[in-house]
């Protein structure tokens, strides 16, 4: 009976663990199906429009021929660039604060509460209440409120990786610094950071990566500007947005323009990652 | 002769003493200049939430309750209701999660089980260049790409098929244009699927080896040591990563602006045009004034809230999980 039972216990263990492995096979193949479907448009639709002038010239008036992404470009590395130097420290730092001390004090479980919530919210009412702060305030738009928007976006990511990858770091090693006498700040940077640091780099890279691209935000922050311009102050052209107007537009050159910026976006998202992931190969070696 | 020894028994003694007080005050240090960057957040928090609120007052106080179930979007007569909002970002969230989640949970399965190791690292980094794309290009590739070959190959089938079908036929009625709701969740999908797929698998591959191989020594196949081992241990993680998947797909603006049809009215079906909160308030904002403009500003308090509301909840699945575990 016991054999019995064993007996047809066994091919149905076998076959669940078939099914299960064949459809995951099978996700894998519609993921990377897709993904490369969308990358083989980009590329396709992209480098087709892509030319020298798309560095050389400014967005162009609606229906006219020929134009460029320069200004939209420059806008685009000015807003990125301000919130990832304002959002880095702040957010690897908050991090270290919600690993290190978090465990007892009951601000640190709210904040950690917050913050996820934060990392979900919808960048779109960051924008909305960047909007309210920092341009209706103001009386203009400008790209300083566009980088405050994207450092808003930046911060919680890098926080909870930070904070997420520190955890993993085993306590003995910890325990092990401690036992050598060293402070808590020293343990704090010098072991957990370091010991965490391919973590706390991946969260950086999801952040910028994120930012990059994010458009709604700078709809109300940054909005557009049609002339070149690196005024920080004043309202600024930025590649999410022109795309964004661009691609909704009926005329068929700033469709193509579109087409250039989001290949633009893309490659310089795809090579951040790939010159981080090198970079940390090598550490990693020596 | 013995002062040396004594001298180097009595100052270190002198020295550590000052050296510990310089820790303990820099520790000390360490832990405010910490503590002042996260309580930022809070700061945020709070301002979102008040400035949103301030600015949509004008709304709620003319409308009330009555605005998250009332029917209209009439800017000329300032008649304005969130409901069609409302249904349309949680549709489209909806079905983007359906199709997402097992999709994650099977491509990190594969990465971390199945995948020959020389293929894990390349699979594992297209994974996770993929979830760096912009939202703005799948909200493009939706459009100008997606739209047509989703209408000829999947709406006109599906219609076909299952539109004449008692209880769930009406759910594929209207037009096949390729934009609409359903068409907003497909392309949600696979813009959060990267991301919790890659969230996933770096859970799953935390699991202690010997764990794993415990597992396997008691002679389990890969499908119970993933089901019965791997996922219990990474379930903070997984939730973790799933929840990053529904916020993302609930406030997302730009994939959605430009598939979900972008009409201000109740979707009837699956394949009808609709309007999520998102995709209005990016649509209108620009030119909004007055009470339209308060209106925006509530849609998007409510949008917060929604989210709030679902991340609570997932926090609190995630407490109940763990004391289960933990007892």
């Amino acid at each position: 009976m016991k054999m019995l039972q064993a007996s047809a216990l066994y091919p149905r263990r076998r076959r669940a663990n078939q099914i299960g492995l064949t459809l995951s096979m099978v996700a894998m193949v519609i993921g990377l199906a897709a993904l490369l479907w969308i990358l083989v448009v980009l590329f396709g639709n992209g480098l087709a429009a892509l030319d020298l002038n798309i560095f050389l010239s400014d967005t162009p008036a609606p229906g006219s021929e020929g134009g460029g992404l320069r200004n939209a470009v420059v806008g685009s590395m000015m807003i990125v660039g301000l919130a990832v130097l304002v959002s880095t420290p702040i957010g690897i730092l908050a991090g270290v604060y919600l690993t290190e001390f978090g465990d007892t004090s009951k601000t640190a479980e709210f904040t950690r509460f917050i913050t996820d919530i934060m990392l979900s919210a919808p960048s779109i009412v960051l924008g909305l209440f960047v909007y309210a702060i920092a341009v209706a305030t103001v009386g203009n738009f400008s790209g300083y409120a566009g980088s405050l928007a994207l450092s808003l976006i930046a911060i919680p990511v890098v926080m909870r990786t930070t904070e997420n990858m520190m955890r993993l770091v085993p306590g003995s090693l910890r325990e092990a610094a401690f036992a050598l006498g060293a402070p808590r700040w020293k343990v704090t940077t010098l072991v957990t950071l370091r010991a965490a640091r391919s973590g706390v780099i991946t969260g950086l890279l999801l952040a910028v990566a994120r930012i990059s691209g994010e458009t709604a935000p700078l709809l109300f922050t940054a909005l557009n500007n049609q002339f070149f311009s690196t005024k920080m102050g004043e309202p600024m052209a930025n590649l999410p947005v022109v795309i964004f107007q661009f691609a909704m537009s009926p005329y068929e050159n700033w469709i193509r323009l579109a087409w250039a910026g989001a290949l633009l976006i893309t490659l310089t998202v795809l090579a951040l990652n790939i010159v981080a992931r090198v970079l940390f190969r090598d550490k990693v070696k020596s | 002769m013995s002062s040396p020894i004594e001298h180097s028994a009595q100052a270190p003694s002198a020295d550590m003493l000052a050296v510990a007080r310089r820790q303990r005050w820099q520790d000390m240090a360490f832990h405010r200049l910490t503590q002042a960057f996260s309580l930022l957040v809070l700061l945020a928090l709070g301002g979102i939430i008040v400035s949103l609120f301030i600015n949509a007052w004008p709304t709620f106080q003319k409308f009330g309750l009555r605005f998250l179930w009332y029917v209209e979007w009439d800017i000329v007569n300032e008649e304005f209701g969130a409901a069609m909002a409302i249904v349309g970002t949680v549709m489209s969230a909806g079905i983007a999660m359906l199709l997402a989640v097992p999709l994650a949970f099977g491509i990190a399965l594969f990465l971390t089980e199945t995948c020959p190791v020389w293929l894990r690292r390349p699979l594992g980094t297209a994974i996770e260049l993929l979830a760096a794309v912009p939202s703005i290009i799948y909200g493009m590739f939706g459009l100008f790409v997606f739209a047509p070959v989703f209408a000829d190959y999947v709406q006109v089938p599906l219609q076909k098929v299952l539109g004449g079908m008692p209880l769930i036929g009406w759910m594929f009625g209207g037009a096949v244009n390729g934009l609409g709701i359903l068409a907003a969740g497909v392309i949600l999908a696979f813009m959060v699927l990267p991301f919790i797929a890659a969230v996933m698998r770096d859970v799953f591959e935390i699991t202690p080896a010997i764990l794993r191989e415990s597992a396997y020594g008691l002679g389990c196949t890969t499908w119970e040591v993933v089901r019965k081992v791997v996922l219990p241990y990474t379930q903070k993680g997984v939730i973790g990563g799933v929840m990053l998947g529904m916020g993302r797909a609930l406030g997302e603006t730009m994939a959605v602006t430009f598939v979900i049809g972008n009409a201000n009215r109740m979707p009837s079906t699956l394949f009808s045009p609709g309007t999520s909160i998102a995709s209005v308030l990016a649509n209108e904002f620009g030119e909004a004034q007055d009470l339209h403009f308060n209106t925006l500003f509530s849609l998007g308090f409510l949008l917060f809230v929604i989210t709030f509301v679902v991340l609570a909840l997932a926090k609190l699945m995630i407490v109940r999980a763990e004391r289960s575990k933990g007892a």
